[in-house]
């Protein structure tokens, strides 16, 4: 385990070396003002001096983040279940939600803040509109792919149709519910951040990240606004490493994806 | 229990008939053409036939997996049918179980407590040797143990009708003759009757009291073969000349059907 840590950081360590002194190497050779690629230690500076805005912004753009994710894995399976159950459901309801993804969230937004206003349940829904998506086509493929060698057998035992979903459907559907998973909490901060933009509050122990980022940008703080682009990142970073480390807690003892893991 | 393995296969009174039963799908050529069959109490009959002879077909309608389009399929008592138990040609187990929940898995089904399905589980688990291997996931486990699971789940139902579909096929020949072996040994000690689906000509006369031989388009009956050697059969029965005769004789009746059939 430690052993492959290491390796697994060699590389990246190397890169971002690399990186940082191209970074430095440019802003020195080709003189470039602040105000376009500030140095890393000015970022750094910049997001300890606006810690408290950084920090509270990133709460609440954590708090949209965790109520959108659990909305959309709430949503996404329960609809999933319905799609899978029976064909008709399947066949009349997946091209609306086709229609619902594929009208950009951008063009949605100002519709939903209509009818939610600005604040949390609006962010909350356009995070949904954007994380449920993978959800649902994964979840829905892994409960209609079931092995129908296994789906004999529970006939074989006169299994009824709940013990087929809770003991079978459900349990063989998880790997694929676990990518759709893995996909929705890239996708979340996404969501939140834009949520954020459009819909979210102004005054400072509300705005979430995305409005820290407009502000920054409206005041022309560069490195700041660098600094809420780290944060971001290493919420999102948080975010999938957490769905990981579920996926795997879940997945690790019976997969085969993560034979020789143990 | 009464040990019906042990009584000789004369036993007249039938345990299961089939009569008249046809089976096609979608309104389709038949697989099967009116199949007639006597099956009795402590009876192994081997099913053997070219691809395409609808011998899985017969252990789906007999299951109830699939209903007959015309004929019927009559049990001798009602609760027959809730003693049926089947071998799948893959192992299907439920690969985020444990070998002991496999195992446990019918039982389950019916809703029988934890403790007590356990308890019946290992002592399946016992009986074909897997004792070491009852808190694996499948996945740890070779071929040969994954079927091995997949009888004991079998016979945790406590089967009077065991029926097998190619359950050996994927499995090299020594590993396969073993099992064949254990597969007899179980039945020595569990008592149930079987219908066996195999390609093997040898693993159908090792295993069989009586082989039926199917001819394809459509599934037919062409000739059934009573093989006359007794239980318990062994290693050594493989050299006893009348196994060797009655494979012979079983190879020219599938031999003389693979002509007629198409391929």
């Amino acid at each position: 385990m430690f052993n492959s840590l290491k390796n697994s950081l060699f590389w990246p360590t190397i890169f971002g070396a690399i990186l940082i002194s191209l970074w430095y190497g440019s802003i020195a050779l080709f003189a470039i003002p602040e105000y376009q690629l500030p140095p890393l230690h000015r970022i750094a500076e910049a997001g300890f001096e606006e810690r408290n805005i950084l920090l509270s912004g990133a709460g609440q753009t954590l708090i949209a983040c965790l109520i959108g994710f659990f909305t959309s894995v709430f949503g996404g399976v329960v609809l999933s279940v319905l799609l899978a159950s029976n064909p008709w459901a399947y066949k009349g309801v997946y091209p609306y939600i086709l229609i619902l993804k594929m009208t950009p969230v951008i063009v949605l937004a100002p519709i939903v803040i209509l009818w939610a206003g600005q604040g949390l349940v609006s962010i909350t829904i356009i995070t949904f509109l954007i994380c449920f998506f993978p959800i649902v086509v994964n979840t829905t493929m892994g409960l209609r792919s079931t092995d129908p060698g296994l789906v004999d057998l529970f006939k074989v035992y006169n299994g009824n149709s709940w013990q087929e979903l809770l003991w079978l459907r459900l349990p063989a559907a998880l790997p694929f519910f676990m990518t759709g998973l893995r996909v929705a909490a890239a996708l979340t901060p996404i969501g939140a951040l834009y949520g954020d933009t459009v819909a979210g509050m102004g005054s400072s122990d509300e705005a979430g990240l995305g409005f820290v980022v407009m502000i920054f940008s409206a005041q022309f703080k560069v490195p700041a606004l660098f600094a809420a682009a780290f944060t971001a990142c290493s919420i999102g970073f948080m975010f999938v490493g957490l769905v990981n480390l579920f996926s795997w807690w879940v997945l690790h003892k019976w997969h085969d994806a993560y034979l020789g893991d143990e | 229990m009464e040990n019906p393995a042990k009584s000789s296969p004369i036993i007249p009174d039938p345990f299961l008939t089939l009569s008249q039963v046809r089976k096609s799908f979608d309104g389709e050529v038949d697989v099967l053409k009116s199949l007639d069959m006597d099956i009795s109490d402590g009876d192994f009959i081997g099913l053997i036939g070219p691809s395409g002879c609808g011998k899985s077909t017969v252990l789906k309608l007999i299951a109830g997996l699939i209903p007959p389009t015309s004929g019927t399929i009559e049990f001798s008592e009602q609760n027959l049918a809730e003693h049926l138990a089947y071998v799948f040609q893959d192992a299907t187990l439920l690969p985020w179980k444990t070998v002991r929940d496999n195992v446990a898995l019918p039982l389950q089904l019916k809703g029988v407590g934890e403790q007590a399905r356990h308890n019946a589980a290992n002592k399946f688990i016992e009986l074909v040797g897997l004792n070491h291997a009852a808190d694996l996931y499948p996945r740890e486990l070779s071929g040969g143990m994954k079927m091995r699971v997949s009888i004991a789940r079998a016979l945790c139902v406590e089967p009077r009708l065991l029926l097998l579909d190619e359950p050996f096929g994927a499995l090299d020949e020594m590993t396969r003759d073993i099992l064949n072996e254990e597969l007899l040994t179980l039945r020595e000690a569990t008592g149930w009757t079987a219908m066996f689906v195999t390609h093997s000509v040898s693993e159908a006369v090792f295993l069989s009291s009586k082989v039926i031989v199917l001819k394809p388009n459509p599934g037919e009956i062409t000739e059934c073969i009573d093989i006359p050697l007794d239980f318990p059969r062994t290693a050594a029965t493989r050299e006893d000349p009348v196994f060797v005769e009655m494979v012979v004789k079983v190879t020219k009746a599938l031999r003389s059907v693979h002509v007629k059939g198409s391929d």
